[in-house]
């Protein structure tokens, strides 16, 4: 029998593991996929409560957040791009202009 | 039969997620990151949730993977770009923590705090009136106001990436 636990479990070695990869790599696109990660990893804990707690909020809340993920994947990678344009890298190492 | 499932479905997903964060190719990690996201999919029909399941593959799997994957080949990125890391001794300790915060959010899942109120929408009763149906009655009462906001946020970001592409910055 799987309970609302397997779920969130499930949830949080997701977004775990998207805290581990922006944390150990250095390229400025994998760092976004792993925040996209952890948005999804979010999302099933959202609508595992939803499903067990017999309520349909969760599933308007994970429709909120893939809006908000697709405009914020579209306005990074805008960004990502004009970046590459000027300093020719992606590597968040040689991106340092705005460190102190 | 619906645990077997859970069970492939969700080790799946991890070790696709495990393959995204080591990955050197960037291409193969964005294919990896579908390969989860098409497995979270499965868990919401698992869940009962297939509207928020197709939205999954519609934009999730395909439209934003796709603007990765287009930014990727755009870029031509160089693999041997990470070789020369600046900070070598950032991963173990990364990895440790990443450990913590998974024993923290354990600890917390097996607290009793993760209670709450049982609302109307029982299975049975959303199977007789149907899944997109409520969704599509609730974001138009309840919920017009966020939605709306939603259409202006979505709007705001579609100008922004174009001025972004566009100028000479």
């Amino acid at each position: 029998m799987i309970t609302i636990t397997h779920y969130l479990v499930l949830s949080a070695i997701l977004f775990t593991l998207g805290v581990v990869g922006v944390l150990i790599r250095r390229n400025a696109i994998i760092i976004f996929m792993c925040i996209e990660l952890m948005l999804n990893a979010v999302n099933i804990s959202f609508v595992a409560f939803a499903h067990y707690l017999n309520s349909m909020q969760g599933q308007l809340f994970v429709f909120f957040t893939m809006t908000v993920a697709a405009a914020e994947a579209a306005v990074g990678l805008a960004i990502i791009v004009a970046v590459f344009r000027n300093k020719e890298t992606v590597n968040i190492d040689d991106i340092n202009i705005m460190k102190w | 039969m619906e645990a077997y499932l859970f069970y492939i479905v969700a080790t799946i997903a991890v070790v696709a997620g495990v393959y995204l964060i080591f990955e050197k190719n960037p291409v193969f990690s964005a294919l990896y990151l579908i390969q989860t996201m098409v497995c979270i999919a499965v868990l919401y029909i698992l869940l009962e949730a297939q509207f928020i399941a197709a939205v999954q593959v519609i934009v999730y799997a395909g439209a934003i993977m796709v603007l990765f994957l287009f930014v990727i080949m755009l870029l031509n990125l160089n693999i041997k770009e990470e070789a020369k890391n600046a900070l070598p001794f950032q991963r173990i300790p990364a990895v440790v923590m990443g450990i913590v915060l998974f024993a923290a959010i354990c600890m917390i899942l097996k607290s009793k705090l993760l209670q709450g109120k049982h609302g109307e929408y029982t299975t049975a009763y959303v199977n007789t009136v149907g899944n997109t149906k409520l969704i599509g009655n609730l974001l138009f009462t309840d919920y017009l106001l966020p939605f709306e906001i939603t259409s202006i946020l979505l709007f705001v970001a579609a100008i922004g990436a174009i001025m972004l592409a566009k100028r000479k910055l």
